[in-house]
């Protein structure tokens, strides 16, 4: 059952969601994402110190204060990294610690303030809360969401190239410190308006997942970022369902574990660039490569008697190519399957006429690979993958016309081919 | 008596000196280039090679000294300028498709705001063409091996349709397919009017590849045509007792004399 007030912070924490995975990944892309970790651990004493100015809580103040610290932090990491000998991982680090612990300081201090301390929920900004989200919360949540998004449909031509190389876009005269500072500011934007419902300390996790998840689904950016989007809205608004269902957990972390779901989804499942993807990928690779091996060692000791096709005992191929019997007797009794290979009652084995023609064409192949990098070194550039092994995909037509001819003066071009048409 | 009027010179580096903290890593270079040529740069290790090229571009700051390109700083001129950054200078697994990246190319000339469209696609297209690389125009640019990724580089220098062109080691790792594409390539632009300043390492290569060399070693130690600078004296001078490099380089002119003996 879904109340008024679940649904006003359902929509709230959907729309941080989306904005902090839309900007976030840019963070991710640009290696930025520990800088993002920063800025929102330094947002702390900026809201404290905005609560204790206006001296009550008012939401747009302590945020726009969140929002000044967070990027002077950046400012002070940029600044040690490029006027100091501390490295950045040092700088951030540093910038992290002191300005959360400043912040922790600062609410204590609030908080043991006789009379207004208890009213600023300081402690709800740590580790986040939805509950006491209202209407006009996510009226402005949802105003920096779309100011966030407009900026980025801007710029994002100059987005793009400044994240992918900067000095080249630096060279073509875009202003890439003004364009990296827009950025930051932007990821400023989107933990300031996290702040509440998510805290300081989980919030980098908010920026980061999202893009970290969608980039197992896609290689161009615009989806990216589409997607990214959609893994943060749905990370918001499921975490916060589920933290209403059991209303004992806090939001916040119950927001990142499930973005964390999300995340492990795409790394496992994703197709392609997922483990499982990969892992299944890989495995066929393999197994292929073993096949076409039996087929070349199979045709390179029967190419002597050929036409006839002589017989192989199991233990005879094993030994010549010291593979496990139980390996080569499974590969053999694929290939049987396929029909490439007969077996006889006493358990020999060789090439039926289909066998002879594919095994030919391998064992070529193979020859002309042998031939590349015993002679033709320089071209050894072109085995650029594995899932590519046929060198006429790799090298040009007329040079590969050049290694056949080559193949038949050295008296190795497989006969079964010679007299094939 | 009217005053003739002298282009400017394609190229005009005055007095530049370049230092890294407390690190002098270019002392005083100057550097004039009055007609269009294919320049190779040449020095040894930590020379200051790319930094040259570099302090030219705007991207290191300079100590003191000038850069005009065609009678004007570079930030009125960079319409006029192609760069092709060492492959090492990028993340390869960055989100981009093969004629996405030829496509960044064109982002100068079409300033803010403004997206590419369909006749900077078929320019995009057109460059990848000329390096060989059309069939992966929609790979995922990690997908392709070292060599494809420089040509990449390069097609995306040719989108920037440019008068001159520079290019941070174009050949450092490639194969020889990528070489030969590059050289074909570097020859069409010179034969177009273009300038190429190129850093080069490869010695043997350098008289076939340029008609004038930039020889380095943290100051100029000589420049001009091939065959007045590109001699024994002046490789010592610039190569110091590096013995091994300067073998190499004896070699290769031995290797082409005696090819122009049997000619």
């Amino acid at each position: 059952m879904i109340t008024y007030n679940t649904l006003i912070v359902l929509v709230g924490t959907s729309l941080l969601g989306a904005s902090a995975g839309l900007v976030g990944s840019f963070a991710v892309l640009r290696r930025r994402s520990l800088t993002g970790d920063a800025l929102a651990h330094a947002a702390l004493p900026g809201l404290c110190v905005a609560f204790m100015v206006v001296g009550e809580r008012s939401l747009p103040a302590m945020l726009f204060g969140a929002f000044l610290s967070g990027l002077l932090g950046i400012g002070v990491i940029s600044a040690l990294r490029r006027w100091t000998r501390i490295k950045e991982d040092t700088a951030i680090g540093i910038v992290l610690s002191v300005f959360f612990g400043a912040g922790i300081v600062l609410s204590r201090c609030i908080q043991n303030t006789p009379g207004t301390g208890s009213k600023a929920g300081l402690d709800s900004y740590i580790l986040g809360k939805t509950a006491g989200m209202i209407f006009q919360d996510v009226v402005l949540i949802g105003g920096l969401a779309a100011f966030c998004l407009v900026i980025l449909l801007l710029f994002y031509k100059e987005f793009r190239v400044i994240s992918f190389d900067p000095n080249f876009a630096r060279v073509q005269g875009w202003p890439a410190v003004s364009l990296d500072l827009l950025l930051m500011s932007l990821i400023a934007v989107a933990v300031v308006i996290g702040l509440p419902a998510v805290g300081v300390v989980l919030m980098a996790s908010l920026l980061i997942l999202p893009g970290a998840s969608a980039r197992f689904w896609t290689d161009e950016l615009d989806y990216l970022l589409t997607l990214a989007t959609l893994f943060g809205m749905l990370t918001g608004g499921i975490g916060t369902l589920i933290s209403t269902w059991f209303s004992l957990l806090p939001a916040g972390p119950i927001i990142v574990l499930t973005g964390t779901a999300f995340f492990l989804l795409s790394l496992f499942f994703a197709p392609r660039r997922g483990v499982l993807a990969r892992w299944w990928t890989a495995y066929h690779v393999q197994r292929r490569l073993a096949r076409d091996k039996a087929l070349v060692v199979l045709h390179d000791l029967s190419e002597p008697a050929w036409p006839e096709s002589s017989v192989w005992s199991l233990d005879e191929l094993s030994r010549r190519k010291s593979w496990k019997p139980g390996v080569l007797r499974n590969l053999l009794q694929r290939l049987a399957i396929e029909g490439l290979v007969e077996v006889n009652v006493a358990g020999g084995y060789r090439l039926t006429a289909e066998g002879w023609k594919i095994a030919g064409y391998l064992a070529r192949n193979q020859r002309l690979w042998q031939l590349i990098l015993s002679e033709h070194a320089e071209w050894s550039g072109f085995i650029a993958n594995l899932e590519q092994t046929d060198v006429k995909q790799c090298v040009p037509a007329e040079f590969h016309a050049q290694l056949d001819r080559e193949l038949r003066e050295k008296q190795k071009y497989p006969k079964v081919l010679e007299s094939a048409p | 008596m009217s005053a003739a009027v002298i282009p400017p010179p394609i190229l005009d580096v005055h007095d530049v000196t370049v230092a890294y903290q407390h690190k002098q890593v270019l002392w005083d270079v100057d550097l004039t280039l009055d007609h269009p040529h294919l320049v190779g740069i040449i020095g040894p290790n930590g020379a200051g090679k790319s930094t040259l090229l570099k302090a030219i571009l705007g991207l290191v700051p300079l100590a003191s000294g000038t850069v005009k390109i065609l009678g004007k700083p570079l930030a009125s001129q960079r319409h006029l300028v192609g760069y092709v950054p060492q492959r090492e200078s990028v993340d390869w697994d960055f989100p981009i498709s093969v004629l996405d990246t030829v496509l960044l190319g064109t982002y100068g000339r079409l300033g803010w705001f403004r997206r590419p469209g369909r006749k900077e696609r078929e320019l995009a297209f057109d460059c990848l063409k000329q390096v060989g690389l059309e069939d992966y125009a929609r790979r995922q640019i990690g997908q392709l091996s070292g060599g494809q990724q420089q040509r990449v580089f390069l097609a995306r220098a040719l989108a920037q349709q440019a008068e001159i062109y520079f290019m941070d080691e174009p050949m450092a790792g490639v194969d020889a397919a990528t070489e030969r594409v590059i050289f074909d390539l570097l020859r069409s632009l010179r034969e177009s009017g273009k300038t190429v300043f190129v850093v080069h390492h490869d010695l043997r290569t350098v008289r076939d590849y340029f008609d004038y060399v930039v020889l380095l070693n943290l100051r100029l130690v000589a420049s001009g045509p091939t065959e007045e600078v590109f001699t024994p004296d002046k490789l010592q001078a610039a190569y110091g007792g590096r013995l091994s490099i300067l073998d190499a380089a004896a070699e290769a002119l031995r290797t082409r004399e005696a090819a122009h003996d049997h000619l």
